[in-house]
């Protein structure tokens, strides 16, 4: 699935930011806010499904070229943080959901 | 690509909005040279690793990336506390992080780990009150 048929097929998502490369493939959601795990482990193109909200998170996004971070619990990212997503045009979404709950309904639309 | 590239970047200490940022250019300048995805990954963890070590325990230092056809080498310079054990910090799980720094999501004492996993060859000096050098290798394996 594209990232921009992505954020467009969740009603359960709330677009925090829109980003770059809108035609990438999102691959599978991925879970960890530990960020030395999340930067060894994510897999490419994943939808990052983490409570991490701070710059730190976008770098490790970027890093390991996620297609998407997901806040799950309702978190939100700071204005300077958001700021900084936009510049580097990191495509960012909410939810209230818990991140296992967020990560399934994820999972389902991308394998179903 | 036949000559050598040095890049040169300044790490600050504490500057959590600026952490992240020689890992994030060293990789777009590999990039777009169209060095292997691999490659880049390893060069991209080791690095912001290493990064993020003197953002969080040293007082500030450089970091240099000479990228030649078959190697790329990454030299962080800090000074600093030092590291006392090197052994010891470089067992997965230990950290000196206080807690300001784990609730961003570090301090699980993974990264010289992690360092070490993702690259081919490590050498870190450390002085007691002085500060903390890491060179890293990371071998390009030739293209079929
Ligand atoms: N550049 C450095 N200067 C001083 N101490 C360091 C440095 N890098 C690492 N250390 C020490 O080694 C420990 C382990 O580092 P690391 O494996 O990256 O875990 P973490 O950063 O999560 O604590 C740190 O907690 C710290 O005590
Ligand atoms: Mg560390």
């Amino acid at each position: 699935m594209t990232l921009e048929n992505f954020i467009n097929i969740f009603d359960e998502l709330e677009l925090v930011n829109k980003g770059e490369e809108l035609d990438r493939e999102v691959t599978k959601p991925y879970c960890c806010d530990l960020l030395s795990i999340a930067m060894s482990k994510m897999p490419q193109g994943a939808a990052w499904v983490t409570v991490m909200a701070n710059v730190n998170t976008l770098a490790v996004a970027s890093l390991t070229d996620a297609a998407c971070i997901i806040l799950a619990e309702g978190c939100n990212f700071d204005e300077a943080s958001l700021e900084k997503a936009k510049e580097k045009g990191i495509t960012i979404l909410r939810s209230h959901m818990p991140v296992f709950e967020c990560a399934l309904m994820i999972y389902k639309k991308l394998n179903g | 690509m036949n000559e050598r590239i040095t890049l040169k970047y300044d790490v600050h200490c504490d500057d959590f909005t600026r952490a992240g940022e020689a890992s994030s250019s060293v990789k777009r300048k590999l990039k777009l040279m169209g060095v292997n995805p691999d490659v880049i990954r390893k060069v991209a963890i080791a690095l912001y690793e290493g990064e993020i070590n003197m953002v969080i325990h040293s007082y500030g230092g450089t970091i240099e990336v000479i990228i030649s056809p078959s190697v790329i080498e990454m030299i962080l310079r800090d000074t600093g506390p030092g590291i006392k054990d090197i052994e010891l910090a470089m067992q997965a799980g230990y950290s000196t992080a206080p807690d300001n720094i784990r609730s961003l999501g570090f301090g699980a004492g993974m990264g010289l780990p992690n360092i070490k996993k993702y690259t081919d060859d490590l050498k870190i000096e450390s002085e007691m009150g002085i500060g903390t050098t890491l060179r890293m290798l990371v071998y390009i394996p030739l293209e079929e």
